[in-house]
């Protein structure tokens, strides 16, 4: 049962899950902001990020999870020169954009290609956190289309691994909008055709993403208490005024109330991912 | 705003007033004041364009909120000759922020559907505010499924600010419900026409707003996510709202544009709330000429056309 606590106040600070992208990387320790246990940096690069105490996932970058779940020297990235302008021309936009740029070393939040997973060759797409918070505009929106046209072309299964902050990016407006119909419709495009698709959720996937091409996979599954929904922990808890019980769309809540296949841990995820490529006999098909 | 009337239209009001007084005064005591009336008239005409022609985004979005601007059954019962309504998604429970049914347009059968918001501060607590929890998204899908077994053209209703943002509605899976309404009306194979009649907020929009045509009536909103709710997540402080709305290019005329919409309905002036009958009137004629444009297409034409508009959107590689 939940309990719930009336607020009086009407604005109550979350506590957010932790305060950056991923582990510090100029100290050679970093801090579990779970079991504020000290790590060596380089133990937990190692360990996939992933603390060896209390076994807090911290977030991922998206080229890191090219290097830890397909075969080395397998992935070719697509439509990497995909690069958009500000469209609606809100302020600022091109400077955040160029931040991104610099930080992550992306060319947009979304990073695509081919490449193989235990020798089955598939489409691999990736979302970065760290690229405006791995929200979707007009580019991300055109990659993961183009990454499940292509998919369908070529008759592979696609891996997506989701970590949509924010949705739909606010300083396209309605053009990010509408690439969750876009997308949606490329995924279902690429199901009719008999292909399987896996999404994998990892912390955080909320709003448009969430609400369009992450929730229509075959099989989803999601990273332990990854942050998964629609509305943003702080606008709901804004819109009821009560304070979120414990654990809310936490990924555990998603499974128990249904809206995932499973929790894996991040070194169990490419076995998982192998076996499920194995029971559809690779997930493609040889023809039509 | 004081009794319905902005701040911005004040004067314009008065001035109305003073006509209708003077009409009221040459009824009752039989003193023909019509040249003065016919002066006022032509000035109000004039005080009416220099008011409504320079709306910005922010005066609109109020326009659009306005307490008494048509809400989805009042169109229904203005447009339609006969409107049976269907309730519930055979999950949960019905969701009264979300109306649906079959209803005769000029004699034919076709779905509606659209989110309700209340009339008065009790019937709003009802309707949930006109925010439809996911149940209220699943009786919609459930709706359109009819529809297209029946070979029904769907007509969407949209003012809704945004899908609840709730622990049940998260719950029950509001992400996954809208994600899967885009999905599904993507593919219906019947006209589908949705239209813009007040706000259009986020998913809980696009949810029930895929289609053949995207219709927007002139003072209505349509964006990624409401100008409150921007100015909380960019710059957290909702007082930028005024701001955002700019920002965001959220107006009918910035959607023609972009050609996310096909049509701009135009409202009588000052907004659709001054004048019902004359907004559904509108409306009518607009849904009559697109459905039969649509329904001379083949279905399967009608899917391809409606994924390559989609397709299309953002493409300028």
């Amino acid at each position: 049962m939940l309990i719930v606590f009336w607020g009086k106040q009407k604005y109550v600070t979350i506590k957010p899950q932790e305060t950056s992208s991923g582990p510090v990387a100029d100290g050679l320790w970093t801090r579990c902001p779970s079991c504020s246990s000290l790590l060596y940096t380089k133990e937990l690069t190692k360990n996939l990020n992933v603390c060896n105490r209390c076994s807090y996932h911290f977030r991922m970058g998206a080229w890191d999870r090219v290097k830890h779940l397909l075969d080395s020297e397998s992935f070719q990235e697509m439509d990497r020169d995909l690069e958009g302008g500000n469209p609606l021309g809100f302020s600022g936009y091109e400077e955040k954009l160029a931040n991104s740029r610099e930080k992550t070393g992306l060319t947009e939040a979304c990073l695509t290609g081919e490449g193989r997973l235990s020798g089955y060759q598939l489409v691999f797409g990736a979302i970065d956190f760290g690229f405006i918070g791995g929200t979707m505009g007009t580019v991300v929106g055109e990659k993961v289309c183009r990454a499940f046209e292509y998919a369908l072309a070529k008759r592979l299964p696609v891996v997506m691994v989701s970590a949509g902050g924010g949705g739909a990016r606010m300083h396209e407006g309605i053009l990010s909008l509408m690439q969750m119909a876009k997308t949606s419709q490329a995924v279902e495009r690429h199901s009719q055709a008999g292909l399987l698709y896996i999404c994998v959720l990892t912390d955080p996937t909320m709003g448009g993403i969430y609400a369009s091409f992450a929730s229509l996979a075959d099989v989803i599954l999601a990273e332990p208490r990854a942050l998964i929904g629609f509305a943003g922990p702080r606008v709901v808890e804004e819109t009821i005024r009560q304070k979120l019980p414990s654990g809310f769309q936490r990924a555990e809540f998603a499974l128990n109330n249904g809206m995932v296949d499973a929790i894996i841990e991040r070194k169990e995820l490419r076995k998982v991912l192998t076996r499920l490529l194995l029971y559809h006999d690779g997930g493609g098909r040889q023809s039509c | 705003m004081l009794n319905g009337v902005f701040e911005w239209e004040k004067p314009l009001v008065e001035l109305e007033k003073k006509i209708e007084e003077l009409r009221r005064f040459t009824k009752e005591e039989g003193i023909d004041f019509s040249a003065e009336i016919a002066t006022l008239e032509s000035r109000a005409e004039n005080l009416r364009h220099d008011i409504y022609s320079r709306l910005t985004p922010w005066q609109k979005v109020m326009i659009a909120r306005h307490p008494r601007r048509p809400t989805c059954l009042d169109y229904i019962e203005l447009i339609f000759d006969d409107f049976f309504e269907l309730h519930g998604d055979r999950t949960i429970r019905d969701d009264p922020a979300m109306v649906g049914g079959i209803a005769l347009l000029e004699g034919r059968p076709v779905t509606v559907i659209g989110p309700q918001k209340g009339k008065d501060t009790k019937d709003n607590i009802a309707r949930n505010f006109g925010l439809p929890h996911p149940e209220g998204y699943r009786k919609a899908l459930r709706l359109m499924r009819q529809a297209e077994k029946f070979h029904r053209p769907i007509i969407s209703l949209i003012d809704v600010v945004g899908a609840y943002p709730g622990i049940e509605a998260e719950q029950r899976g509001q992400g996954v419900i809208i994600a899967e309404n885009i999905r599904q009306m993507s593919f219906l194979k019947v006209p589908i026409i949705c239209v813009i009649t007040g706000e259009g907020g986020s998913g809980g929009a696009l949810a029930i707003g895929v289609g053949d045509r995207i219709l927007m009536l002139e003072n209505a909103w349509y964006s990624v996510c409401s100008p409150e709710m921007c100015a909380q997540i960019l710059w957290k402080d909702t007082k930028k709202a005024v701001e955002a709305a700019q920002s965001l290019c959220l107006t009918a005329q910035d959607l023609l544009a972009w050609k996310i919409i096909d049509e701009i309905i135009p409202e009588p002036p000052g907004g659709a709330h001054r004048d019902h009958e004359a907004m559904a009137m509108t409306l009518k004629e607009a849904l009559l000429r697109h459905l039969q444009e649509l329904e001379a297409r083949p279905a399967d034409e009608l899917v391809a056309k409606r994924l390559d508009r989609y397709r299309q959107i953002g493409v300028v590689w």
